[in-house]
């Protein structure tokens, strides 16, 4: 008797919080939570549609942008990113995944009070060239790509 | 509410070395036995140093599960308060902080 009502309750809070997430989900706007999202650069299934939805096309090659990752990831569920941007006045760092069905993983600002550094972890479905492009003060981008071969891919979350 | 994440920070200079570790499964949209799971990711970070955003970040659900993010905030001496804070896509969020120089 005990036991059926526990699970009752279970079953039915649980799926209050369900509801209530769907709801919250659907009422509200999706730039409520972030004004300056590019949905459009997100949602793009290349590296170059992202970066042009990002207005960032015309990145120069620069060697002062280092990447370290793994040349060989065994787990593309995990794969170690290390970026560091030797370009004067860097505002932001966006990295891309070239062969990823939606390639843009995301940047990071650091204008407002942190060095140009950021370590991540991200998912790889196969090999790819991982692709940073570096925002700089002047108004110009810069760029740099280190390839990565993925023996296992982690798309499947 | 997510799970608490865990902030670690070490003052080098007046430089701290900001390691985040945040609990969230960053799930893709896959089908799962003919249903689609939808996505569920953590879509914006913001940290704050002394309640001022010094590192901000746009993300997608390429960054893989229990999220690792390693950062240098600038300006940084012990005493001051950090603090973190994530916004996923289905409106849920969590901060956490930490006093740096604190072990």
């Amino acid at each position: 008797m005990n036991g059926l009502r526990r699970s009752f309750l279970k079953r039915t809070t649980g799926l209050g919080t369900l509801v209530a997430a769907v709801a919250i989900g659907v009422i509200k706007p999706a730039d409520v939570l972030a004004a300056s999202r590019n949905d459009a650069a997100f949602k793009a299934t290349s590296s170059p549609d992202a970066i042009k939805a990002l207005g960032m096309s015309g990145a120069t090659n620069s060697t002062a942008i280092a990447i370290r990752a793994p040349d060989i990831a065994e787990n593309g569920a995990v794969v170690p990113i290390d970026i560091t941007s030797n370009v004067p006045g860097t505002q932001s760092i966006s990295l891309f995944v070239d062969n990823n069905p939606f390639p843009y993983v995301g940047t990071f600002d650091v204008a407002k009070g942190s060095e140009p550094y950021v370590h991540v972890r991200i998912k790889m479905g196969k090999s790819s060239d991982v692709r940073v492009v570096v925002a700089a003060a002047d108004g110009k981008y810069y760029q740099a790509a280190k390839e990565v071969k993925v023996t296992i891919g982690g798309c499947g979350g | 509410m997510g799970d608490p994440m865990r902030i670690r920070a070490k003052l080098v200079g007046d430089t701290a070395d900001v390691r985040v570790l945040m609990a969230h499964p960053m799930d893709v949209e896959r089908k799962s036995g003919g249903k689609v799971v939808p996505a569920h990711f953590i879509r914006q970070i913001r940290a704050e140093l002394n309640g001022k955003v010094v590192w901000e970040a746009q993300i997608s659900q390429a960054i893989s599960k229990n999220p690792v993010f390693a950062f240098k905030v600038k300006g940084a001496k012990a005493g001051d308060k950090l603090s973190v804070t994530w916004e996923d896509n289905k409106g849920d969020s969590r901060t956490d902080s930490i006093t740096l120089g604190a072990s």
